[in-house]
């Protein structure tokens, strides 16, 4: 086929419209959170004193921290989608959750402590938490790299791995409110340890399947 | 070189609001640009130009699959010359040779250089060849034979959204198999 001939099928297919990929992502991800949960409430479940745990602000900020990681990772992850998209001025974002660890960590560190510090930053739930949000990470991780196959990213190692780091956010929200542990300081250890092996994984499985 | 790229984003911007004949002259005129970018980039690689073509058509197949991450509000060519630089770089890789690929070979055409015809390139032809029978004919029919998404419902006794359904995964599955083979 020459490209002239090419081009003009091109040209008659123009009428087809593709959604965003904004929209892609949005519907994937959602569509693979019931398993998520269905992960959480099998396994794990609300914490049974929540309603004592709300009172406690180093529980509220579990949650910030992981919302602060998971929704900056869907804008960057959407940011990388484009083909001419650079990283630069971006990462920044990723500082967010770092920031609130950090001044959640020093806030801690003020009070009379409850417990030694050793028993803060091991807590009871290291082993639940590693395997609890990279299993919850799973179903979110594949939804969120099925949108990101609708875009075009420069670096599909890169998007992989903010994809990885939006599906260990979520998961790890969902975790939060079944942990005991609310030390800033497991928090910043666990967490990080988990989100990191799924930001691994998403950017091998990245530079596999987000190639265009 | 900064009217062309003018012309370039508005022309895009017009076939995304729905004009196929602006986009029919986007893509002619976008090509002899990515032609001798490919070309700079084989001959740098030390490959032989005739690969070119090849090249160039999957880039125009993934600028057409990938147009919705384009930004309306932003220039067209940096986008375009990102999916260039992207494609040629997997061709290259794809033949074996450790690639560099300079930017400035999508930014600048040397203005002796006349836009030649249209060329013909082996690897979709062949990929063609390996489509679902009726994306074929409607490929065929459209692009070959230059038919119209009427006259080639007519000629198959489909209806018009089934020949553009065929059409559009016919070009989908060629990008995929161009991508993978």
């Amino acid at each position: 086929m020459d490209t002239d001939q090419l081009i003009r099928s091109l040209a008659a297919d123009n009428a087809h419209r593709a959604p965003r990929v904004g929209t892609m992502l949005t519907t994937a991800l959602l569509v693979a959170a019931p398993l998520s949960i269905l992960i959480f409430a099998t396994f794990l479940g609300v914490r049974p004193d929540v309603m004592t745990a709300m009172r406690n602000p180093f529980f509220d900020m579990k949650f910030a921290v992981t919302l602060s990681l998971a929704i900056p990772a869907i804008i960057v992850s959407l940011h990388l989608s484009r083909p001419e998209a650079l990283m630069r001025g971006w990462a920044w974002l990723l500082l967010l959750p770092v920031g609130l660890l950090a001044v959640a960590i020093g806030s801690e560190a003020m009070m009379a402590p409850a417990m030694p510090m050793t028993m803060r930053l091991v807590g009871k739930n290291s082993r639940v938490c590693l395997i609890a949000i990279p299993a919850m990470s799973l179903p979110l991780l594949a939804g969120a790299l099925f949108g990101l196959r609708h875009g075009a990213p420069a670096r599909p190692a890169l998007a992989g791995a903010f994809a990885g780091l939006v599906s260990a956010g979520l998961a790890a929200t969902l975790y939060a409110s079944h942990c005991t542990d609310d030390s800033p300081l497991f928090v910043a250890t666990w967490y990080t340890l988990a989100a990191a092996f799924v930001a691994a994984v998403g950017a091998l499985a990245g530079s596999k399947v987000l190639r265009y | 070189m900064r009217g062309r790229e003018d012309e370039w984003t508005g022309l895009m911007r017009s076939a995304m609001a729905g004009d196929d004949a602006a986009y029919h002259r986007l893509l002619k005129a976008v090509t002899p640009v990515l032609r001798a970018a490919a070309r700079r980039g084989l001959a740098r690689a030390g490959q032989p130009p005739d690969q070119a073509e090849d090249i160039v058509q999957e880039i125009l197949l993934a600028v057409h699959l990938k147009r919705h991450t384009w930004d309306s509000e932003a220039p067209f060519a940096p986008w375009l010359f990102a999916i260039a630089r992207n494609k040629l770089i997997d061709a290259l890789r794809r033949r074996g040779r450790r690639v560099f690929v300079n930017i400035d070979d999508f930014a600048e055409t040397l203005p002796g250089e006349a836009p030649q015809e249209t060329a013909s390139a082996g690897e979709v032809a062949a990929q063609l060849n390996t489509l679902p029978q009726r994306q074929r004919d409607v490929l065929q029919s459209i692009a070959v034979e230059s038919a119209s998404i009427k006259d080639t419902a007519t000629k198959f006794s489909m209806s018009e959204g089934a020949v553009r359904v065929a059409l559009h995964r016919g070009l989908a599955a060629l990008t995929a198999k161009l991508r993978d083979h």
